[in-house]
């Protein structure tokens, strides 16, 4: 690890004029950037660490229903305190990591980095969550823009995340077995104007709403109205892993089980 | 009725505690005022031709100490290789020079090229980033087939080609083998790959060397499971330097599982730096460099042939093997894919004509060495698949054709040199048969089935040489060390024991059992006695722990040693109870005249022996004896493993849903220890079979360099194991009748669950042959679906 500067702001606008300062960098829950820090592969002069503003901890239910999850807050938190109002979006940032992680990784954080086999990218995305900055809001449509590419700005801050809760979800996330990441998770959301399908883990684009599945899901909601549709490999990612033609095949079936589930 | 102390008894695991608490003292925990830190700068590239290392922008940087390079090291010696194999000519195996630090060329991801040495790490690590490399880059060798062919490029450019040595064993006339396989009612042939595996001991490898200018002695810290050897062989090969003037301490050690057993560059280096700087050196290896620096395992490519007649009787039995050797020559990493593996192709079968041919090569990657069962397992998997595929193919029952060719008379010399002294491989089938409820296979598919899933049920057997090693024998074989091990034990005079032991305890509970045996010869309580080990200032000249020898061959000379003490204390004992010698009995602690009621118990006998007022003239005071112990033959635990599986078709993915394991180790000394060591192997065998994979891509880079990529088994990709070790047949020629139990789940698990995948995939239609390890997701659907 290379030296740098700490600061810990406790209010947005602090943060955000620490963020303007030359290579600073926001730090989350440093489950990404602290492992790349130590391999010294960056080099920020100072690290802005968001996790002491309170403003953007916590989840709470909007006077529209929606769920606004603080920037901040940790997927053990989201795990435990959306169990109730959203619980697939629950058990998705249950399934992150190990209780270490999801004691330090955020929402923020993990949308922010977009890593092509992150859950939350997925669960923003299949929800139509909004993205809200301390400067704008952006909805999921618009935020992720390839592998570890946003929307987001330099020195834009990630403040909450406001999900519409839809009638029924469910993320179907398959292992890659080394890092435990999703190999290929579906996350699936069935609102009354129309069923969303994220796929994370599978594209060398990064997350992707599969919209043929989604269309055949808004005809008959049920898990043979996929049969018959299949992902082109050619866009899937192929490593050590699975290859594109499997990783293609898996997107099917994890969309098969979270209809199943959902039914 | 299980006992609840000495032999036999599962006495909790004493040095738990320490563990458990954080209170142990690992290498890391170690610090030496005014130490330096080094840094190695390692080659990112897997082979290229080194034309300068400019250090001079380096040098100057704050905290730099010293630089040193390759050059440092001209005149040095290199890492010995400690067992010369002699090819099927007769002439030597290929032995190429390992240097402390890169000299002429990078021969693979993580060569290390330089040492900085510097006041702190950080230091360390800015200063090698302004080390200016120019190397030119050079092909990488990595295809084990297209190395072997004439014109490849060579890895080591002094060396006629990459064959390291061209190896057999067994039969020798081909025209012979031939003629078997041409007159046998069926022959079965499968191509395998035994993947490479990295083996990720929990703590990585650490040294910490100091030199006193005023003594001119050294003291090197090393996370090794071996310190006497590292001392030979750093000081007589490497550095030149006076045993008796180095001291080698190995403390707690978390895990070696092999890796830990040979002598590195890294220990070498700072024990020479330590001198150089006049400074205490450093080094704590990351995990990044664990992966790219300790010597990996396994990684052979075979075709394995069996020959059976109108009967299924085995014939003959065949395999050619690429074994890689990596980079450089690790310790024993010669030893490996020949007297290791090519001895064991007899496995539990009475199979007359066996050749086994053997290929070593040298490759671009990480050197490859011992890796828990170390040959055996890659022996085991060949034996066992092409088992199970000849039952397939014969449509026949898989545990009856192993039944029907089992060695069932002892001794029984093979047909690739190794002797039998005992075992009983119907008995530990029937165990394993009533342990693993096979009976109720058929049910347990149904209730899969009906989830739509697919259960398999694989089976194999095991046998495994341990208890290493006869040096007579291993002399023979090219082994350039003795293989004896050595106790003192060391009698206080309240009573106490301190056993002082040449194999180190690192995971496998030497200081709960090795007591256990001698509290029990004598009858008095375990906790008065402590083992001692890991520091050559301390402890007698032995080998150290590997291949399954501890209890077998250290614990043999612990006993020979204990006997010592007791004959002499048996002398005092009639001194002080005016009796004669041969009329003293020991039991329970105490020395009693056979047929009366005077005694003098252990204490007061102690006691004596060094307070002297009242005692034998003719005897020497104090109670300490030591005894050097090396075997007449090798150990030979064996087991039939039962692993059932479900296979998700849709998905591919593999769940372990059942494992049983039935062993011989012989006789137990602590029964929960083994159950763990047992556990332990089963779970790395499983982590092969399933998950683990070092993979290389086409330029030599590490593609699976850390646990991003690299899947080590957790604890929920296991099942709960059900363990039998009540088919005993105790060893022959060991005081103790131990066999050794540290590999056998190691050896004995990954066939099981690759024979039991496939069997669910052919149960479910599918015609699959073979899947190479790890069995992944991917893998499995690929196959069902190719």
């Amino acid at each position: 690890m290379y030296s740098f500067e700490f600061e810990k702001p406790s209010t947005i606008a602090d943060a955000v004029t620490a963020l303007e300062g030359e290579e600073a960098q926001a730090l989350g829950g440093g489950q990404t950037l602290i492992p790349t820090l130590k391999q010294r592969l960056a080099a920020p002069s100072s690290l802005v660490s968001l996790n002491g503003i309170a403003e953007m901890k916590g989840v709470c239910v909007e006077d529209d229903g929606s769920l606004a999850i603080g920037g901040a807050t940790t997927h053990a938190t989201v795990a435990r305190e959306a169990a109730g109002n959203y619980p697939a979006l629950a058990a998705l940032a249950g399934q992150i990591g190990d209780p270490a992680v999801r004691n330090r990784g955020t929402i923020g954080g993990s949308l922010a980095n977009n890593d092509p086999a992150a859950c939350y990218p997925a669960g923003a995305l299949g929800s139509g969550a909004t993205i809200i900055t301390n400067a704008r809001q952006i909805s999921a449509d618009d935020f992720f823009e390839g592998m570890f590419t946003t929307a987001l700005d330099e020195g834009e801050i990630i403040t909450s995340v406001r999900f519409p809760v839809p009638q029924a979800a469910s993320y179907q996330k398959f292992l890659q077995p080394a890092s435990r990441f999703a190999l290929v998770g579906v996350y699936l959301a069935r609102f009354a104007d129309g069923v969303r399908v994220a796929v994370t883990g599978a594209s060398e684009d990064g997350v992707f709403r599969w919209s043929e599945a989604e269309e055949a899901l808004n005809k008959e909601f049920r898990g043979d109205a996929l049969m018959g549709l299949r992902i082109n490999p050619a866009n899937m990612i192929g490593d050590l892993h699975g290859s594109k033609e499997y990783r293609a095949h898996l997107v099917g079936v994890m969309t098969k089980r979270a209809v199943e589930a959902c039914v | 009725m299980p006992k609840d102390s000495g032999i036999g008894a599962s006495s909790k695991r004493r040095e738990d505690v320490r563990f458990l608490t954080g209170a142990g003292n690992y290498t890391d925990d170690i610090n030496a005022r005014g130490q330096a830190y080094v840094h190695f700068l390692r080659s990112d590239i897997a082979h290229g031709r080194i034309k300068n290392v400019d250090t001079s922008a380096a040098e100057g940087m704050p905290g730099v100490v010293r630089i040193f390079t390759g050059k440092d090291f001209e005149g040095v010696g290199g890492i010995p290789c400690g067992w010369e194999v002699t090819d099927r000519h007769g002439a030597p195996m290929q032995e190429p020079a390992h240097p402390i630090l890169a000299q002429g060329k990078v021969r693979h991801v993580g060569d290390p090229i330089a040492a900085v040495v510097a006041d702190s790490l950080e230091q360390a690590r800015d200063a090698a980033e302004a080390i200016d490399l120019d190397i030119e880059e050079l092909p990488a060798v990595l295809d084990m087939k297209a190395a072997a062919q004439d014109g490849a490029t060579l890895v080591h450019d002094d060396l006629k080609n990459n064959i390291c040595y061209d190896w057999h064993l067994g039969e020798a006339d081909n025209d012979k083998v031939d003629e078997v396989f041409a007159n046998a009612a069926h022959v079965t042939t499968l191509d395998l790959v035994n993947n490479r595996l990295v083996a990720n001991p929990m703590e990585p490898r650490v040294a910490v060397a100091e030199y006193n200018r005023g003594t001119e002695e050294y003291t090197l810290y090393t996370t090794s499971q071996n310190p006497h050897v590292i001392r030979l062989l750093m000081c007589a090969f490497v550095l030149g330097l006076p045993e008796h003037k180095v001291r080698v301490v190995a403390p707690d050690v978390g895990g070696g599982f092999g890796t830990k057993i040979f002598h590195y560059a890294e220990e070498a280096f700072c024990t020479f730096a330590a001198k150089a700087c006049n400074r205490p050196i450093k080094w704590t290896a990351s995990r990044s460099e664990a992966f790219m620096s300790d010597a990996q395992g396994r990684d052979h490519v075979s075709t394995i042939e069996l020959a059976l007649d109108a009967d299924n009787n085995f014939v003959g039995l065949r395999t050619n093997t690429y074994a890689n050797l990596g980079a450089y020559l690790s310790t024993f990493s010669s030893s490996v894919p020949t007297w290791l593996h090519g001895t064991l192709m007899a496995g539990n079968y009475k199979t007359p004509v066996i050749q086994v041919n053997v290929k070593a090569m040298f490759t671009n990657t990480v050197p490859v060495d011992a890796y828990r069962g170390a040959g055996r397992p890659e022996a085991t998997f060949q034996i066992e698949r092409v088992i199970d595929k000849a039952a397939r193919e014969l449509g026949v029952d898989p545990i009856a054709l192993r039944r029907q060719n089992f060695i069932t008379e002892f001794p029984y010399d093979t047909p690739v040199a190794l002797t039998y002294d005992t075992g009983n491989y119907h008995g530990t089938m029937d165990k394993l048969e009533a342990a693993a409820d096979l009976a109720g296979f058929a049910a347990r598919r149904a209730e899969s089935e009906a989830k739509g899933k697919l259960r398999g049920l694989g089976v194999n057997c095991y046998i495994e040489a341990c208890g290493i090693a006869p040096s007579n024998i291993v002399g023979m074989l090219g082994a350039r060390a003795g293989l004896y091990d050595a106790a003192t034990v060391r009698v206080n005079a309240t009573g106490s024991i301190s056993v002082m032991v040449g194999a180190h305890s690192h995971g496998q509970g030497h200081e709960t059992a090795f007591p256990q045996v001698v509290a029990d010869m004598i009858g008095i309580d375990e906790s008065m006695v402590e083992i001692v080990h890991g520091d050559t200032s301390k402890i007698p000249f032995g080998m150290g722990t590997y291949g399954s020898r501890s209890l077998a061959v250290c614990g043999s000379a612990m006993v020979k040693a204990t006997e010592k003490v007791i004959e002499k204390a048996k002398r005092i004992a009639a001194h002080l109870l005016e009796a004669s010698e041969a009329d003293i009995e020991l039991k329970d602690g105490q020395f009693s005249i056979a047929g009366t009621d005077k005694s003098v118990a252990w204490g007061d006998v102690t006691l004596t022996a060094y307070v002297p007022h009242n005692y034998p003239l003719e005897v020497e005071p104090g109670l300490e004896e030591t005894a050097f112990y090396d075997p007449a033959n090798f150990t030979f635990p064996a087991g039939a493993y039962a692993c059932e599986v479900e296979v998700d078709p849709e998905t591919g993915k593999v769940s372990i849903e059942k494992f049983t394991a039935a062993d011989d180790f012989g006789n137990i000394v602590n029964p929960m220890i083994v159950d763990g060591q047992v556990h332990g192997g089963i779970g790395q065998g499983i982590g092969q079979a399933l998950l683990e994979n070092c993979a290389y891509d086409e330029n030599g880079q590490l593609l699976s360099a850390s646990y991003m990529d690299y899947a080590m088994p957790r604890a929920d990709d296991v099942p709960f194991y059900a363990v039998d070790h009540s088919s005993q047949t105790p060893c022959t020629h060991n005081p103790l009748g131990v066999k050794g139990c540290g590999e056998a789940g190691a050896i004995g698990s990954p066939p099981a669950v690759v024979n039991a995948v496939l069997d669910a995939l052919n149960s479910g239609g599918k015609a699959v042959d073979h899947i190479d390890m790890p069995v992944s997701p991917s893998r499995v659907w690929t196959a069902m679906n190719g």
